[in-house]
Formats: C-alpha cells, sequence, structure tokens
C-alpha cells in the first residue's frame, strides 16, 4: 500500500476513481439497455448488477459507506432476484429487433433534452467552488444512534411490514392453504 | 484524516481488481493459446440426449421459486437493520441511558420476524413435494 501510495498522491486517487466509476456506471448503464450483441433480457439484468455495483463505488468516494454496503447487498443482491424472477416467470423472449420509428426518436430527444436542460441548469446554479469533499461523513455510527433511539418506533413497524409482506406472499404463491 | 477514511477501502480496490483481471486474464490466454473448434448450426444446438430439441429452450419456472426469492429478499432487508445495530451496539450498551432501548429493540424486531418464518414453516412453503 505504500508504494501506491508513493506512485499517485493520496489526493488524486479519490478523483481518479471518480472518473473510472462514473465511466463505468454509463458504460454498463448503455449495455443494459442498448447491448449490442444481445438482445436477451438476462444479459441486460446481469449488466445492470455491475451498473449498481459501480454506483456502490461512487457511493464509497462520497463517504456515504453504508449506503454503499446497502447498495451491493440490497439492490445487486435482493432486487436483481426478483428482476430476474420476472423475467424467468413471465418467459420473455428474446426482444425484437425493431425499427426506430420517428415519432419515437422525436419524443425520446425532447424528454431527454429537457432532462440534460434541467440537470445543465442546476449545474450552472451551484457554486463549484464550493467544498469538494463532504463535510458530513456518512458514518453508520450515526445512523445506528438515531435509529435505535430517536426512531426506534418506526424501526419496530418495518418489522410488522416485513411481516405483512412475508404473509402475503406466502399466500398469493401457495395454492392449497389450510 | 479525512482521506484515512477512504484509504481503508483501497484493499477492497485491489481485490475487486485482482478478481476481474485473473477471470479475464485466464480467459484472454485461452483464447491465445487453445484452439478453437469449428461452430456449425447443429453444434450450437441444445444437447438433448442426441434427439433434436423441441419446446421452447426457456421453460417457465415453478411458482415455488418465485415464494423462496421472495423470502430472500424480506430477509435480506433484515440485516440491513442488523448492520448498523451491529455498529453502535457496545457504545449503546456502555451507555446506562440506551442499554435496555438497543436490546430490546432489536429482540423485538427479530422476535416479530420470527414470527413470519414459523408462519412460513407452518404453511410449508418451503415444502417441495407438492
Amino acid at each position: 500500500m505504500d508504494s501506491l501510495q508513493n506512485l499517485i498522491p493520496e489526493t488524486m486517487l479519490p478523483d481518479m476513481m471518480f472518473y473510472v466509476f462514473a465511466g463505468l456506471t454509463l458504460g454498463f448503464g448503455i449495455l443494459v439497455v442498448a447491448n449490442p450483441f444481445s438482445r436477451n433480457p438476462v444479459t441486460s439484468a446481469m449488466f445492470l448488477v455491475l451498473a449498481v455495483i459501480s454506483m456502490a463505488g461512487l457511493f464509497v468516494l462520497l463517504h456515504a459507506f453504508f449506503l454503499a454496503a446497502v447498495q451491493v447487498i440490497v439492490y445487486a443482491g435482493a432486487v436483481m432476484v426478483l428482476f430476474l424472477f420476472v423475467i424467468m416467470l413471465l418467459d420473455i423472449k428474446d426482444e425484437q429487433k425493431r425499427k426506430i420509428k420517428k415519432g419515437f426518436l422525436l419524443a425520446g430527444l425532447l424528454s431527454v433534452g429537457t432532462i440534460a436542460g434541467l440537470f445543465i441548469k442546476g449545474l450552472h446554479a451551484t457554486r463549484l467552488d464550493a467544498h469538494p469533499s463532504p463535510t458530513t461523513e456518512g458514518d453508520t455510527a450515526l445512523l445506528g444512534k438515531l435509529l435505535f433511539g430517536q426512531y426506534v418506533l418506526p424501526f419496530e413497524v418495518v418489522s410488522v411490514l416485513l411481516l405483512v409482506a412475508m404473509v402475503g406472499v406466502i399466500l398469493l404463491s401457495k395454492k392449497d392453504l389450510k | 484524516m479525512e482521506q484515512s477514511q477512504l484509504m481503508q477501502y483501497l484493499p477492497v480496490l485491489m481485490l475487486i481488481v485482482v478478481a476481474i483481471g485473473f477471470a479475464a486474464g485466464t480467459l484472454t490466454i485461452s483464447v491465445f493459446l487453445g484452439q478453437s473448434a469449428k461452430r456449425t448450426k447443429a453444434k450450437d444446438m441444445a444437447y438433448e440426449c442426441g434427439a433434436n430439441p423441441i419446446g421452447e429452450n426457456t421453460p417457465r419456472f415453478s411458482i415455488k421459486f418465485h415464494l423462496v426469492a421472495m423470502l430472500f429478499i424480506l430477509f435480506d432487508i433484515e440485516v440491513v437493520f442488523l448492520y448498523p445495530w451491529a455498529v453502535v451496539y457496545r457504545d449503546m450498551l456502555a451507555d446506562h441511558a440506551t442499554r435496555n432501548l438497543i436490546l430490546g429493540s432489536m429482540i423485538s424486531f427479530m422476535f416479530i420476524l420470527f414470527a413470519g418464518y414459523l408462519y412460513a414453516l407452518k404453511k410449508k412453503a418451503f415444502d417441495w413435494k407438492n
């Protein structure tokens, strides 16, 4: 580790990693919707896993370590299981190559352009010389103190919510309940 | 000081790079050193005991898989709450004001979810025979 720190200044590494992870997220995101090699929805779901994991890297760089862990556990794990099961249970075929219609192209460009415009406007409104690194750490301990102190009742309600989901899924998918 | 917490994640990054590098490197080397067989349409067909395959190549899955997947997701979310709990557990146990709260809140949380687990067992959610 020491040799690497000598090679690259410590302050530069996070900046470099931001571009790596941001690029990976974008690249995998494009492969989810427009993979030139495969029209299989399962392949898209796998690239979505990679995009989500690259985003976890971005969260680590923002010092949001808990969020990064949750991103991997819940989104790359649980939610992707859900996606894959929807694909497999509904028996979705390979998406056919469709011709691009002019109306759709116009509508897409319009909506993407609007979002891009909003982003650019927002970027201009923010002062870019603000403090570049986050002043508050995404502290897991701080979150835990709040969750098990001030917000302990909502935390207990979550368990009831999970119980309801559990009973619901069993009721829905078991045919002959006694 | 500010960067030091980020630097703790450097080994994780190294692990990812080594893991991807090993997998990609092995595949690349096998492409360069190995010989590739000729591909024909018959060879690319799915193998079904030598007979020509019939029907769909993607069979529909039983709803039982869905049940297991959904239960996995719910218990996975439970793990997310255990994470910050484990981080603050020692601190809050040492504090006299919060020591009952930290233990009691997680015990009741687990108890409610354990009731759900018992329900799943009782309704034979994991019974694959019928």
